[in-house]
């Protein structure tokens, strides 16, 4: 029997390898992961399972350019300072964020403001709109500076516009 | 007067008899057509990491375009010299054993220049690299092939080496984990070749670029053998364990009368290894370990795959333990190695290389690489899958990469 360098095989826990490929891929199915992780497919599955059940996996998305299809789309960081309350610090105030449907994501930092908040409209006047009138006005929100995405250059660990293409010789001993 | 004709004939004889390699012709076809999938590529799909090439980069910045010692670097050989030690626990010493060269294929040829006198027989394992034979030939030697075969996994036995010796031989050349078998060899082959090594007087050539990617058990360094370091000249490189094919650079380590006189004519012939690429090894090897270990386990998973792709599809194929090379046995297509190549690029736009371009006792396979994208390898053995079923050979169920 096999094993993968650094990795558990059948009977093992593989449940990091199995992760990692999804993360990377989440088109794969439980047959490859289970023959490239030399695992039973039957244990892949019941892994995946019960990942999901526990929110390990949160969801399959897919990273999409959508300047290519000609969609236009506005999206702007945020740097937000509140003011934290007594008991739920930040997260009172984090969640009556992160519940409005324009925001993408919400981060608690360290460093001169408190919560990262990236958010994606249609136009600029949309996001503007947003900031000023909801954003800004809860309460424990202390001030916001805004900062318009101007280009996109790498995502989710994926280069955008990516020219290294496979430039090896077609056939070589 | 010399006519235009007699030109070929002023050509060092050697050089003349020396055949064109058998991949030639196939590569001329498969680079005219378009669409074309390669898992004919002997080198890593990975470009080489960001940080190497950084590495370089800044190494320009600050004006590090002059000559190097001919030795190379110290500072890279000592943490060649480091690698070694750690890795297999044999150490050299990086002023007088260690020689920095434009990739093993250099160190090859300056081992076999230094050591080789005319009519010496050069021990050679086969399938194997197409460059040993006629390195050996052009320095002078006498290369004597060693066939190896399916029935032992491509393995080489100390007791095929023993029948192969004569009062001629002075040199036996490894090349584990092979190209294009993706054969290992364990410890206890070692072991026993050792053996063989030690009451024959011999001296080996070890070529370990692919030692990094083994998949099954782990690497045994052949110097790391006790008694073995003196008689051996380990030649290694960057170029697969770092994706570093294009910068050409490799090292040579042994006994310091071996590196002394491969140094002579690599002073003359060379200088030094061009010093960029030396900077980039150098970041390689102090930095390159994580991304190394994560591209081998890129390629096991392939791996893997491919091996299912070869059952699904009622190929035979033996379990390879290292390189990024499967050896399928084509014969059950009834077509020969170079036929199988030829139709295969033809109907399915697929190359892949004929075994018997590694030696005759390559005939009945082809060597597949498994250093292609996964979205590659899919349409690849989807495609391969028609062409074998095609070609009389029943496939078990559908091939789904």
């Amino acid at each position: 029997m096999n094993i993968p360098p650094g990795g558990q095989c059948k009977g093992g826990a593989g449940v990091k390898e199995i992760l990692e490929l999804l993360e990377s891929n989440s088109k794969l199915t439980e047959n490859d992961i289970a023959i490239m992780l030399s695992m039973d497919v039957e244990e892949v599955r019941s892994k995946i399972k019960e990942l999901e059940n526990n929110k390990t996996i949160l969801k399959y998305i897919t990273l999409v350019n959508w300047e290519k299809v000609g969609e236009e789309k506005v999206s702007a960081m945020i740097e937000v300072r509140t003011t934290p309350q007594r008991d739920v610090g930040f997260d009172s105030v984090a969640e009556r964020i992160y519940r409005f449907p324009e925001v993408r994501s919400v981060r608690l930092l360290s460093g001169t403001y408190d919560l990262g908040v990236f958010i994606e409209g249609r136009t600029m006047r949309e996001v503007s709109h947003f900031v000023a009138t909801k954003l800004s006005t809860i309460e424990g929100v202390v001030s916001t500076t805004t900062h318009f995405v101007l280009k996109t250059y790498k995502q989710d660990g994926v280069i955008i516009e990516d020219d290294e293409e496979d430039r090896r010789l077609v056939v070589s001993p | 007067m010399i006519n235009k004709n007699n030109w070929s004939e002023r050509i060092n004889p050697v050089v003349r008899s020396i055949p064109p390699s058998g991949i030639r012709k196939f590569f001329d076809m498969a680079t005219e057509m378009k669409g074309v999938i390669s898992l004919g590529v002997g080198e890593p799909d990975f470009v080489t990491p960001w940080h190497i090439r950084e590495g370089c980069i800044y190494s320009l910045e600050k004006g590090y375009t002059m000559y190097t010692s001919n030795q190379g670097l110290l500072e890279l050989r000592e943490e060649i010299a480091r690698d070694l030690d750690i890795t297999y626990g044999v150490t050299y010493d990086a002023r007088r054993e260690l020689l920095v060269t434009v990739g093993v294929s250099e160190g090859l040829d300056l081992s076999m220049r230094a050591l080789i006198c005319p009519g010496d027989e050069v021990l050679i394992p086969e399938p194997s690299y197409v460059s040993y034979a006629p390195a050996t030939a052009l320095a002078g030697g006498v290369p004597v092939t060693i066939a190896t075969s399916v029935e032992e996994e491509f393995r080489l036995t100390a007791d095929r080496v023993e029948k192969a010796i004569t009062p001629r031989t002075k040199i036996l050349l490894l090349c584990y984990p092979n190209n294009p078998t993706g054969a290992v060899l364990r410890r206890r082959d070692l072991l026993e070749i050792a053996e063989v090594v030690r009451d024959h007087d011999l001296i080996v050539i070890s070529d370990e670029i692919y030692d990094k990617l083994t998949y099954i058990g782990s690497h045994t360094c052949f110097s790391s053998i006790p008694g073995m370091r003196d008689r051996t000249v380990l030649l290694n490189g960057f170029s697969k364990s770092y994706a570093m094919t294009g910068w050409r650079i490799g090292y040579a380590a042994g006994n310091s009368d071996f590196i002394g006189a491969m140094n002579k004519i690599h002073q003359y012939s060379i200088l030094c290894a061009p010093i960029t690429a030396q900077m980039a090894a150098l970041e390689a090897l102090k930095n390159g370990r994580e991304g190394m270990r994560k591209m081998v386990q890129h390629y096991n998973r392939r791996r893997h795959l491919v091996m299912q792709a070869f059952k699904d599809m009622g190929i035979p194929c033996f379990e390879p333990g290292g390189a990024f090379y499967t050896f399928p046995d084509i014969s059950s297509t009834g077509l020969t190695s170079e036929m199988f190549a030829e139709k295969l690029l033809m109907e399915e736009k697929v190359a892949v290389i004929p075994g018997n371009a590694f030696g005759p006792s390559g005939s009945g396979f082809v060597r597949c690489a498994y250093a292609a994208s996964m979205e590659d390898l899919g349409e690849a053995f989807r495609r391969m899958s028609g062409f074998v079923k095609r070609n009389g050979v029943q496939s078990k169920i559908v091939v789904n990469l």
